[in-house]
């Protein structure tokens, strides 16, 4: 079967491949860009470990093959710190707030919870908990996973209180 | 697992897509958003020869009038039919059964060509279009043809498509309140699913049109629709004849609504059993979306704004 060349931006570094059409993104991410941080636990679309951002919209990368991203923007779990290395938001409040433990659910919830915050800045408890539900952690009971949600919210609307004044 | 080989394909028409359907035959699939058709790809239940990507097919995207109806292009996905304005004052069923779907991932991916295509028998959109009698359109070498939603879905995964067909869009017409009757229209889903994105064990929309002066409202149609109760999305057809004409006064109350979810699901004949619940319990589940869906669908067509989605979560 034949390759397919693709062009993608992962984390704003342009990478230019030739893939097979059945390599899925994940793959693509992880084998060909070195880009471990994107996991796969099911490999079917059921537990959101491999969640990426394809220009900015939280999906599977299971649930995509590589050639359907040619020309658009990824960012993976690497791509949620600052340029200094420093920790989103999102990240610092799972450290603080016992949103992990055996850490492997992590980038798949750390990517979706910002994309959902980003379009849900001040959300209810009930819009996380259905926000969450397409992540499954085994570790934590979800808990903390919440807490570390609400602390992100506050701490970025306070941020942006902040700014305003 | 991971999915097996196939040859890409990836046409900026509709007409290119049909073309490749032609020539390909039996090996090539449709691949629009893959929600559906990647699991079962790397799953190993199907396995196709060539797949023909919808990326680049652009006029299979949008939602705008035509001709009096809301017509939604097939590569539409889920997640901008959730948000858009028109399908939530036109479509409101279609709307609300939106955030249903999976989960947000999912339907930033998922398309509701994809959803219809595919015809899942315990999914929300093919329940809704069965529902409120949508019109399918496909593309093939022999043209364009309008495929009725009731003789669309014909069985577990299967639909009155052909091979070499293509789904370009869906049009809803019919259900919106006002017009010359000055009807009032209401609409409901109701689903419940052991967990929040999974399949329906059992659900129900409802459509119901009321007229009349207030408190003399009568029911002028209602649509009945039901799914994970059998193996294609189904109509309740004799309670909805049964309802027809009746006074709004007269169906008040959590009983009636009760005996309504009884008598829909007393026509069903293969209603499915798994490890999820017997046949028996379904049809339990089902009577009790229905009532539920029922009850909020009336209100909201007869005044009340009780109406929308619900999930028994």
């Amino acid at each position: 079967m034949s390759d397919v060349s693709i062009e993608v931006s992962v984390n704003g570094r342009t990478r230019r491949a030739s893939v097979p059409p059945r390599l899925t993104l994940a793959d693509f991410l992880r084998e060909r860009c070195q880009l471990t941080g994107t996991h796969l636990g099911c490999e079917h679309g059921v537990c959101g470990a491999c969640t990426v951002l394809l220009d900015g919209q939280a999906i599977r990368s299971c649930l995509m093959f590589a050639v359907q991203a040619d020309g658009t923007e990824i960012v993976t779990v690497e791509g949620m710190a600052g340029p200094d290395g420093g920790l989103s938001a999102v990240q610092h409040a799972f450290r603080e707030h016992h949103g992990l433990q055996c850490g492997f659910c992590t980038p798949g919830f750390v990517v979706s919870v910002s994309a959902f915050l980003r379009d849900h800045p001040d959300p209810t408890d009930e819009q996380i908990r259905d926000a969450l539900s397409g992540n499954i952690c085994r570790c934590t009971g979800y808990q903390g996973i919440l807490a570390a949600v609400r602390a992100a919210a506050s701490a970025s609307s306070t941020d942006s209180t902040g700014s305003a004044s | 697992m991971k999915p097996p080989a196939f040859e890409y394909h990836a046409p900026d028409s509709a007409e290119g897509v049909v073309k490749l359907l032609a020539e390909l035959g039996d090996g090539a699939k449709v691949l629009a958003g893959g929600q559906s058709l990647i699991p079962v790809l790397a799953l190993r239940l199907s396995v196709f020869e060539h797949l023909i990507d919808l990326r680049r097919v652009d006029e299979l995207r949008g939602i705008e009038r035509r001709d009096g109806a809301v017509w939604i292009g097939a590569g539409t996905t889920q997640a901008t039919v959730g948000r858009s304005d028109l399908v939530a004052a036109a479509v409101p069923l279609l709307y609300r059964a939106t955030p249903l779907i999976g989960h947000f991932q999912i339907r930033n991916r998922g398309t509701i060509g994809g959803s219809l295509a595919h015809a899942e028998s315990a999914a929300e959109y093919p329940a809704v279009a069965r529902a409120l009698g949508a019109d399918l359109h496909a593309l093939s070498p022999r043209g364009t043809r309008v495929i009725p939603a009731a003789g669309f879905f014909t069985g577990t995964w299967t639909t009155a498509l052909e091979p070499d067909e293509l789904l370009t869009g869906v049009t809803f017409a019919g259900w919106e309140s006002g017009g010359a009757d000055g009807g009032r229209a209401g609409f409901a889903i109701e689903e419940f699913a052991r967990r929040p994105g999974d399949f329906a064990i059992a659900g129900a929309v409802v459509a119901v049109r009321v007229t009349g002066a207030a408190g003399e409202e009568r029911v002028a149609r209602c649509a009945i629709g039901l799914f994970g109760l059998g193996p294609a999305p189904l109509r309740a057809e004799a309670a909805e004849a049964a309802l027809t004409g009746s006074a709004v006064a007269d169906l008040a109350g959590s009983g009636h609504a009760a005996e309504i979810g009884r008598t829909a699901l007393a026509e069903l004949a293969s209603v499915p059993s798994d490890l999820h619940g017997s046949a028996g319990y379904r049809k339990r589940v089902g009577a009790a979306m229905v009532a539920t869906a029922w009850q909020r669908a009336l209100a909201e067509a007869a005044g009340g704004d009780a109406g929308g989605n619900g999930s028994g979560r």
